[in-house]
């Protein structure tokens, strides 16, 4: 349901600051929201001044040396730190992205660093992806045949078949994209949302796949498929540079296409 | 966005109560009836502009010609048609109570519906001077 302000105890209160350490002369503050459902607490957010002589590019790497030299309480997901896991997706700056991908230079002022939003918080920056998850599952996301594989054990595609993949299966499962959509903010618990659409065109475009009609019927719903609008944020944020939009596009155009 | 006394399975919980089966027809006719709108709205912002300074009896004598007849009527069926089509989108968008979802949506298409009935038939008493 579309909500307008944040609900009562989701008010972020100004928190703490860390100095950097003494002698420290090329600094970037870091403005953090932290939430802890142990305390009861509002969120906060808190300050870190880096010292940027000693902190690598990235964001994540200033989050990793945050953590690491100053403040041990602080949560995130990380683990490849190359854009190839989507463990470190949240808002920075005011946009959805990998952590390990974005420049600190890239930002402008105060880095201001988020949960990716419009999600339950686990704790600071980590948020509760349970229902995207199980959103994923439902669209079976698996090959599925009746036809026996070939005796060669591998089911063939020509080069023009793999090509209609491309742009699909790049999706590391991030929800930059989805966590950016109004539609998904407001009809999440029935709205799929932009990567688990797209994820739904990557087994629907596959033509070693024989559940094509199947996966169809399974998006034939006002709510599941409709509510994208091309509202476009999904692809203006994706940090793998993808285009949820066009993928749900054309599987509106498939929906028109088996109708007539 | 779910209630913590929830004991459903998340998957039971994503896949709700299933797919409602249909969607594609209304997308379909959203688009249709813009396409439609198109030339009918060029033509009726043209004949709007036209008539600027006629008089009652010019007007009357317009709206009889059966192709501007015509046209009249289709504007105005395809316009509410394409109106009640994109509000019941937005009413699903913005409305999270089921109660008031389908309430609202009612009257959105009463009203469009019966805005229509009346140009459509306000149109045919000028045009064919009942």
């Amino acid at each position: 349901m579309v909500e307008f302000s944040l609900p009562k105890n989701s008010k972020p209160t100004k928190g703490k600051t860390f100095s950097a350490p003494a002698g420290a002369k090329n600094l970037r503050r870091f403005d953090i929201y932290r939430y802890d459902p142990d305390t009861g607490a509002n969120p906060r957010i808190d300050s870190y001044d880096v010292d940027m002589d000693s902190c690598g590019p990235m964001v994540l790497d200033a989050l990793l040396k945050i953590k690491d030299e100053t403040d041990q309480t602080l949560a995130l997901r990380r683990s490849c730190r190359e854009g190839i896991c989507g463990s470190c997706s949240m808002n920075i700056d005011g946009g959805n992205t990998l952590a390990c991908l974005k420049p600190i230079e890239d930002c402008k002022g105060t880095v201001k660093v988020y949960p990716l939003p419009h999600m339950p918080v686990v704790k600071d920056l980590v948020p509760d992806l349970t229902h995207i998850y199980a959103q994923y599952a439902s669209i079976e996301p698996w090959m599925k045949n009746d036809t026996p594989p070939p005796s060669s054990g591998e089911r063939l595609q020509s080069p023009e078949e793999r090509a209609k993949l491309d742009g699909l299966w790049e999706c590391i499962l991030c929800f930059c994209c989805t966590t950016s959509c109004p539609s998904y903010w407001w009809n999440g618990d029935r709205y799929l949302g932009p990567a688990i659409l797209l994820q739904a065109a990557r087994w629907i475009n596959d033509s070693r796949d024989e559940a094509t009609g199947e996966r169809l019927d399974n998006l034939e719903d006002p709510f599941r498929l409709y509510r994208c609008h091309t509202i476009m944020n999904c692809t203006n944020t994706c940090p793998k540079g993808l285009n949820p939009a066009k993928a749900i596009a054309d599987i509106k155009m498939k929906m028109v296409e088996r109708a007539g | 966005m779910f209630a913590s006394h929830n004991f459903r399975s998340p998957l039971g919980r994503a896949q709700g109560l299933g797919t409602a089966k249909e969607g594609l027809h209304h997308w379909w006719a959203q688009r249709l009836t813009a396409l439609a709108l198109i030339p009918l709205t060029v033509w009726f912002v043209a004949a709007v502009v036209g008539l600027v300074g006629s008089g009652f009896e010019e007007f009357v004598a317009w709206l009889s010609a059966p192709c501007n007849a015509t046209a009249m009527i289709l504007f105005l069926g395809v316009s509410f048609h394409h109106a009640q089509l994109g509000l019941q989108v937005v009413v699903e968008d913005y409305v999270g109570h089921h109660g008031w979802r389908i309430g609202t949506i009612i009257v959105v298409k009463f009203m469009c519906y019966g805005l229509a009935a009346l140009g459509i038939v306000s149109s045919l008493i000028v045009s064919f001077g009942v």
